[in-house]
């Protein structure tokens, strides 16, 4: 028999991290909270009797598939977040209802029936899993495996971009960028000339005017191009030194488009 | 406490994994309310393993878990392509199956 | 010979077709070749008759095969050519008097631009009447049957220029579809009885039959009859065609085409020979056209359409022969052929009258055209001698032998077809005087313009055999029986029937009525002075002039339920049949519009959808374990 202590303690550490799939707003946080209720699960198939199963739980979700969600969270971007405010009409409550009413009716389905388990637990030590694997089921295990090399050269395929044109030198591309109008030298370090050094404040060509593009696109896109504000408004249009108040420094509100990536 | 216990717990699993496929945008979300589907029916099979005391049970689960793997695998590639395509990962974006 | 008679049929064809695809480059030399192919046919049909001259009277019969032209696991049937005594008369009418038209033609239509193309169809229809008279099947028959009402409705509208002549073309066309259901059914009737549609084996399987399908199968063939020998109910169409050039209406509308229903009563002799019933409708038919073709003859001040109407009652006699039996097939095939000669003679001469009258039809004025035409004049007469039943011409031998023929019989009705055949001939004498009278005697009654003179000699020379046909024919041929003695193993030795009035008292009074006929002709328009513009109308000379106000009838029986029904059927045809359809259409695209919106292209619905399937899924199975 199992625990009454044992099985709640799995059931709080499955059923809560696995929430957050539906109320956290970072996936970041969903993918570890997913790898906390994979644990959980693997301490349930040991629990009840698997423990090769168990260990194969760990190795490959925790050590494999859930790694692999991050990294890929990384690759499209680790900071995207998002709004939980629904778009299309209805499918809250469509959502709600169909999983409630699936949850009571498996739930009813599964009342009906009554087993008397088993008296004692089944061994489910390597050894006897890789008994029945290799020969009952060894047919299985060889389209699984070519299941899996088909998998990996399918994900190779579809994730790799094929090269259309020849590689193109440093000195072509130089002189394309050339050809299209650009400044053939390199752009001017922002805070020359300027009367504040900042990153943030663009430097000043010979007339006096700021140069826009001295300062980083980076810093646009973070928000982080407050600090010299001051400076950057009086250089740029004297008139607007008094529109805006010395307090008003400060971070802008993100806008709700950044918001849903 | 009945081995049965785990089924209930599988079926509250499979729920909350299916919820979350309707209910979120994010691509990557989604995929893991399905993982979590998946993992629920381990579960349950497991469960159903110890009840009848035979072993296929959990042999079943570890071909479920290659299989959800090669899935994985293959899934993941199509969201970083669909990203590469279309610098989103939202499900609410490529609507042009519209009919 | 015998064997080389496909030539008939090939020889006109391949000229028709080289005629209509050399174009303008053969102007020149096209109407000579048309005239070398009909005379080409005249030659082989004579060297058939000459070799089947020489053969027992049993054993003249010879069947051509041509080629396996239909093979089918029921239907077996080839393409083949019956020369017998029955189809030779008519191949030598055909090619004889063909070629004398082609002849004329030259002359006649020398002005005319599509001179080539007038003789490209003449040569087809020569072809395709040979066909006719020449097949061994009933298919085969119908496919020359076709081809000469293709070939007349090209002819009525050749000058489609006008557009009423091309629409007497489309009346004449149509009017020949309704006796072409006719033998179409009739050739189903057959298959269905018989199993085939060869002669030979239809009549070899004949008193097998039942009476009512015989009947019935007769029936239906007196209905393509009527069609195409324009006779009573489908007579509208024979006026009409006057519209196309004379040497077509000599031809076609005279000579040849237009007897072919007798041939087809004849030729089917098998079959008529067992239903009375059948026999008799044909022969009523034949009475009937006979008079109301010789009535609305009196009426016409039209030279051709006078003549068309005197066409139309001679074929009444030769139907009426048909229908009296083997008494009378014979006879009805000698007067075909007499008639064919001196209608076709009247016919060129009434051409060659217009020809020297700049195309002038009106009768009211011609008149004392004898002196300024006399070639004309005496063909003319000699025709009109013909047609009256004077002795020794033409007409009497053979149109008397019908009247002699209508009296035999039992019971009612001897006497009312004797009859019938009696009071025509007077009639026939009366409106063929009038004609002849009007045209070349009396004054001139000529519009100022107009100078006739001679027609060329291309001209006068067939007007000259046909007119020694017209004169001799009659004589030869009716000498010791020849004809009948000839056409014995088509239409079967008869023996000879008493009519019910002794044959010198039928004789004379046939002959009586026609001195009469001609004395009150000579009176009223020989004599006396003819008005150039037709006098005010009584009821029965309107009715006549109206040609029985057939075209009314026509109209209001047929052409305007017609047009009703047609309408109707364009209505329910759109309402029901489209609207089932569209409505189906329609309905689908509804029923997509809406599907359409659960493509919403949102995979987070589709995956709703999904889930709620399985709930419904498991309920079902829930539901059905508790």
């Amino acid at each position: 028999m199992i625990s009454p202590v044992l099985f709640w303690s799995i059931a709080a550490l499955t059923v809560i991290p696995a929430l957050s799939l539906l109320f956290a707003r970072k996936a970041v946080h969903i993918a570890v909270s997913i790898i906390g209720v994979m644990i959980g699960l693997a301490v349930a198939y040991v629990t009840l009797g698997a423990p090769f199963l168990g260990v194969v739980q760990i190795v490959v979700y925790t050590g494999a598939v859930m790694m692999l969600f991050l990294f890929v969270l990384m690759l499209v971007g680790v900071d995207q977040r998002e709004s939980l405010k629904e778009t299309l009409t209805g499918q809250r409550w469509i959502a709600f209802v169909g999983a409630a009413g699936l949850a009571i009716l498996l739930i009813a389905a599964i009342s009906e029936v009554a087993f008397e388990p088993a008296e004692e637990g089944v061994s489910g030590e390597p050894d006897a899993v890789a008994m029945l694997l290799f020969t009952d089921y060894v047919v299985v295990i060889e389209i699984l495996g070519a299941l899996l090399i088909t998998a990996a050269v399918g994900a190779l395929v579809m994730t790799h971009t094929p090269r259309l044109r020849p590689r193109r030198t440093q000195q072509e591309l130089q002189r394309e960028r050339v050809l299209a109008g650009a400044n053939p030298v390199n752009k001017p370090m922002p805070g020359v000339y300027a009367r504040h050094n900042a990153l943030d404040v663009p430097a000043l060509d010979p007339e006096g005017k700021p140069i826009d593009e001295s300062v980083s696109r980076v810093l646009e896109a973070r928000h982080q191009t407050t600090e010299g504000f001051e400076w950057r408004a009086a250089l740029t249009d004297p008139s607007k030194k008094k529109a805006r108040p010395a307090s008003g420094i400060s971070k802008p509100e993100p806008t709700d488009k950044e918001d849903e990536r | 406490m009945s081995p049965m216990a785990f089924v209930y717990l599988a079926v509250v699993l499979f729920v909350i994994g299916a919820a979350a496929v309707l209910l979120r945008r994010n691509a990557i979300v989604a995929f893991m309310g399905v993982e979590l589907m998946l993992n629920a029916a381990n579960l349950a099979l497991v469960a159903f393993s110890r009840i009848h005391g035979t072993i296929d049970g959990q042999v079943m689960a570890f071909f479920v878990m290659v299989v959800a793997a090669a899935e994985v695998v293959v899934g993941l590639a199509i969201i970083i392509a669909v990203f590469r395509a279309r610098q989103t990962i939202s499900l609410d974006e490529p609507a042009e199956l519209k009919g | 010979m015998l064997d080389l008679t496909w030539l008939l049929i090939a020889v006109p064809l391949a000229s028709s077709f080289a005629l209509l695809l050399a174009g303008k480059r053969a102007d020149a030399w096209g109407h000579w070749l048309g005239v070398a192919a009909s005379a080409t046919t005249f030659v082989v049909g004579f060297g058939a008759f000459l070799q089947l001259l020489g053969l027992d009277a049993e054993s003249r019969e010879h069947a051509v095969h041509l080629f396996t032209w239909i093979s089918g696991s029921e239907l077996q049937l080839d393409a083949g050519l019956l020369v017998d005594p029955l189809s030779v008369t008519f191949v030598l009418l055909v090619s004889f008097v063909g070629t004398l038209i082609h002849l004329y033609s030259v002359a006649y239509m020398e002005h005319d631009p599509r001179r080539r193309v007038f003789f490209a169809y003449l040569n087809l229809f020569v072809a395709a009447m040979l066909l006719l008279v020449l097949a061994d099947s009933y298919l085969l028959l119908f496919v020359g049957w076709e081809g000469v009402g293709l070939a007349s409705y090209l002819l009525i509208g050749f000058w489609n220029h006008k557009p009423e002549y091309a629409t007497a073309a489309n009346k004449a066309f149509v009017v020949n579809r309704v006796g072409d259901v006719g033998l179409i059914v009739a050739m189903g009737l057959m298959f269905a009885t018989f199993g085939s549609l060869g002669f030979e084996e239809v009549f070899a399987q004949v008193g097998e039959a039942s009476t009512a399908t015989l009947t019935a199968i007769g029936l239906t063939l007196l209905v393509a009859a009527t069609g195409k020998s324009a006779q009573f109910p489908l007579q509208s169409w024979l006026g009409d065609a006057m519209a196309g050039p004379t040497p077509v209406s000599a031809l076609i509308h005279a000579a040849t085409m237009v007897t072919a229903g007798v041939y087809l009563i004849v030729r089917s002799s098998a079959i008529f020979d067992l239903t009375e019933t059948a026999r008799l409708v044909v022969a009523a038919v034949g009475a009937l056209t006979l008079l109301l073709g010789a009535i609305i003859g009196m009426a016409k001040d039209d030279i051709k359409k006078a003549l068309a109407a005197s066409t139309m009652s001679q074929i009444g006699y030769m139907m009426l022969a048909a229908g009296l039996g083997p008494v009378g097939y014979a006879f009805a095939i000698f007067h075909l052929v007499t008639h064919g000669f001196f209608k076709a003679g009247m016919f060129l001469g009434a051409g060659s009258v217009m020809h020297g009258m700049k195309d002038q039809v009106d009768m009211r004025r011609f008149g004392a055209l004898r002196t300024a035409m006399v070639v004309t004049w005496v063909t003319f007469g000699l025709g009109w001698l013909a047609i009256l039943g004077v002795p020794p011409f033409a007409g009497f031998w053979s149109k008397d032998k019908i009247i002699e023929s209508a009296f035999v019989g039992e019971g009612w009705q001897p006497w009312v077809f004797g009859l019938a055949a009696l009071i025509g001939a007077g009639l026939t004498a009366f409106y063929m005087s009038r004609l002849f009278f009007m045209t070349f005697h009396g004054k001139a009654r000529w519009t100022d313009d107009q100078h006739p003179h001679e027609s060329p000699w291309l001209m006068t020379v067939p007007m000259i055999l046909l007119a020694v046909g017209s004169a001799g024919l009659g004589w030869f041929l009716a000498a010791g029986d020849r004809f009948s003695t000839w056409l014995e193993p088509v239409t079967g030795h008869v023996e000879h029937h008493e009519p019910v009035l002794s044959v010198p008292v039928i004789m004379t009074l046939t002959l009586t009525l026609v001195a009469v006929g001609v004395v009150v002709a000579w009176l009223k328009y020989g004599r006396a002075d003819v008005p150039t513009e037709a006098p005010a109308p009584s009821l029965a000379t309107l009715t006549a002039r109206n040609d029985f106000f057939q075209d009314s009838v026509n109209r209001a029986v047929f052409e305007r339920p017609g047009t009703h029904l047609t309408r109707t059927l364009v209505y329910a045809d759109a309402a029901v049949v489209d609207g089932a359809v569209n409505g189906t259409a329609t309905g689908v695209s509804k029923l997509g519009e809406s599907l359409r919106r659960f493509q919403s292209g949102q995979v987070r619905s589709y995956a709703a959808l999904i889930l709620i399937g399985l709930a419904g899924l498991v309920a079902f199975v829930v539901l059905g374990v508790l």
